[in-house]
């Protein structure tokens, strides 16, 4: 079980957003992140909005070009190489179902594409009977197969994305926020379905949301992103009951309880500030402008991630005393 | 339960009605909708649209009159008739009148004639034919050239899209009645050359040197309205998510192109090109106006116009013709081109 499957080096996902020639301006949207993920496990990606995450998920699969750092899949560094025989092993579920169908395709063509491109149905007949059987693994019949995406709901649409992200018979698959557009009851179908499907394909997930609460419900380990940084990576139960960063800390006190009188008992930390801009970070650590632990040491140095205990890694100088 | 008599004012209710439904009444309660693609979609919007409709049948109407009808009329639009020039509308001339009195049959000129004694009825039909022609040519190129130019502007984006769009700022910036009268007179002689020594080429005589200049100039400057609309277009649509999970599958930048942003810039192109035909029937006639589209003696609705024009003290009635044709074509394909944006474009609808 503990034979990495992917595994990123330092890796930096750089925009440009204007400046002049000489003098360009880039928003880090991910910097010098290393991290990987086993066969067969779930990795949570968690942070909020613009921090980097559906960035650094895209960038693995390299539907953008890394700026620098390497990308190793199955132990070979896929980086620079062509990535049509990968495409085949690595796929990815969007967060919006409404973008991300094709509005002028049906369902079928949609989700056989995949057998197109790769060339993997000898006839026509085998190509339908191939995206039948993967209609119906996630849910939906034969029948839809012939309608547009426009007739189905958010939760349908969310299926089909599966679906043509399983035609290909993948790996590994980054899900990036499969599930913060749905509604709370499809989420826990959808979940519930990603989870069925992993145990019998033996899929790999990297599982991108901002809700921590669905994401240690699937994950086996979970990764804290801030401002393009890496900041904390453990296992789930370790991560949740003994987080070492101050970030994850506050992350994890938002997390509503379901029960009113442990919820009353318990401190909500609250972060003061914003985030700042990613296209002007500050020195040192890059959470020390909000947290409440700062001190010098932080404006001057960045923190490095570091294993504070078994598979248990933290980016923060004081985590020993928080 | 459903045995005992309820009594009517009682708010006791009936368990069986809260029952969960069963398969059967599940799948009954699914209403079946026939599945309905765009085209289809787009087409049932423009069946309501009932300018739309009457357009395009004013516009079957003038295609059949300009088409069909000059093949089944007795008179040709090169014929002189001796002795009939200058006629007005349904009248005779004397040598006609001589005939008509003799007992024979005589097809009335309905418009008159011209001053060589020609058909203006079956002129106007082959003027009209002749401005359908080199609309809609003309668009077609227009679309061709300028949806490859945008598409690949649009999406390759960055650099190349900055020096492309550059380009087309320039050309943009050509006047075009300049290029055309530069081209009439280098390539007046050798095309000319070309159609008598080469039988080949024999059709450039035919057409005339100046629609050959009035096409090259549409390939030349015109496509670059054309190129910017589909760039914009390209621009929005690539950014969308399915063309990110296109590129995850694997599919090369000619797939995406074509199944995935041609497919969803369709309506938009049909629509600005059934706009482009109005405005490339407007040039034409007004080239041929100013005596540099069509070569004599092949009418065009312009140079008809532009014959009348010498005339117009003592015979007004010629011109009204070609310009009520010329309005009447350009004003039916606008009316069409804004039903087909409504029912295939709705975002374009302010």
């Amino acid at each position: 079980m503990s034979k990495k499957l992917v595994e990123v080096k330092n890796l930096k996902q750089y925009f440009n957003v204007g400046g002049s020639i000489l003098k360009p301006k880039y928003v880090k949207a991910v910097d010098n992140v290393s991290l990987f993920i086993n066969k067969g496990e779930t990795l949570g990606l968690v942070g909020e909005s613009g921090c980097g995450k559906t960035t650094l998920g895209r960038t693995i699969l390299r539907l953008y070009e890394p700026t620098g750092g390497q990308i190793f899949y199955d132990g070979k560094d896929i980086t620079k190489v062509d990535m049509l025989p990968y495409r085949r092993k690595m796929q990815i579920v969007f967060q919006d179902p409404y973008a991300s169908l094709d509005p002028r395709m049906t369902v079928g063509d949609i989700v056989g594409e995949a057998i197109d491109i790769h060339k993997l149905a000898k006839n026509k007949n085998e190509r339908r009977d191939i995206i039948i059987s993967l209609l119906e693994r996630v849910g939906l019949n034969s029948e839809h197969a012939n309608r547009y995406p426009h007739e189905f709901s958010g939760g349908q649409r969310q299926r089909i994305g599966i679906a043509r992200a399983l035609a290909v018979n993948p790996e590994f698959i980054v899900c990036d926020e499969p599930v913060s557009a749905l509604d709370v009851s499809i989420q826990a179908q959808i979940i519930n379905m990603f989870e069925e499907l992993q145990e019998e394909m033996g899929l790999t997930y990297l599982f991108i949301a901002h809700d921590l609460s669905v994401v240690k419900h699937i994950s086996q380990r979970i990764g804290v992103m801030y401002l393009g940084k890496l900041v904390e990576l453990a296992e789930s139960f370790e991560l949740i009951f003994h987080s070492a960063h101050p970030y994850t800390k506050s992350l994890i006190s938002a997390i509503p309880v379901a029960d009113p009188i442990s919820a009353r008992s318990s401190k909500r930390i609250v972060l003061e500030g914003d985030v700042p801009s990613p296209l002007n970070p500050p020195s040192g650590c890059r959470f020390r402008t909000r947290c409440p632990y700062a001190t010098d040491i932080c404006a001057e140095k960045e923190p490095e991630l570091r294993e504070i205990s078994s598979g248990h890694y933290t980016a923060c100088h004081h985590f020993d005393k928080i | 339960m459903s045995n005992k008599k309820k009594n009517l004012l009682s708010f006791q209710l009936d368990v069986s009605d809260f029952l969960p439904a069963n398969e059967e009444e599940k799948q009954s309660l699914v209403v079946m909708r026939e599945s309905v693609s765009f085209w289809r979609d787009g087409l049932r919007r423009f069946r309501k649209n009932k300018i739309g409709m009457i357009s395009l049948v004013v516009i079957i109407l003038i295609m059949i009159f300009a088409f069909v009808l000059p093949e089944f009329y007795p008179y040709s639009y090169e014929q002189q008739i001796r002795g009939s020039e200058n006629l007005a509308p349904m009248q005779y001339s004397e040598e006609e009148l001589a005939r008509i009195a003799a007992g024979e049959k005589v097809f009335p000129h309905f418009l008159g004639t011209d001053l060589l004694g020609r058909d203006q009825t079956v002129r106007l039909m082959m003027g009209t034919r002749i401005s359908l022609i080199v609309g809609i040519v003309a668009s077609v190129l227009v679309l061709l050239i300028g949806s490859f130019y945008g598409t690949i502007a649009g999406y390759f984006g960055g650099k190349v899209d900055l020096v492309m769009m550059r380009i087309v700022d320039i050309i943009y910036t050509v006047p075009d009645i300049l290029i055309i009268i530069l081209l009439m007179v280098t390539l007046k002689y050798p095309l000319k050359n070309l159609a008598e020594t080469n039988p080949s080429f024999a059709w450039i005589d035919t057409i005339g040197v100046g629609l050959i200049c009035i096409f090259i100039v549409f390939c030349l400057l015109y496509w670059v309205g054309m190129a910017r609309i589909v760039r914009s277009q390209i621009l929005s649509i690539k950014e969308q998510e399915f063309v990110t999970a296109a590129k995850a599958l694997g599919a090369s930048h000619s797939r995406i192109i074509r199944k995935h942003l041609l497919t969803n810039v369709m309506g938009t192109l049909i629509v600005t090109t059934t706009l482009q035909i109005p405005s490339s029937i407007f040039t034409e006639s007004f080239l041929s106006f100013i005596g540099i589209g069509v070569a004599a003696p092949m009418p065009s609705l312009g140079s008809m116009a532009s014959l009348a024009i010498d005339g117009i003290y003592s015979y007004p009635y010629r011109l009204l013709a070609p310009a009520i044709m010329i309005s009447l074509i350009i004003l039916s394909f606008n009316l069409l081109g804004d039903a087909l944006r409504d029912a295939f474009d709705p975002k374009l609808k302010n």
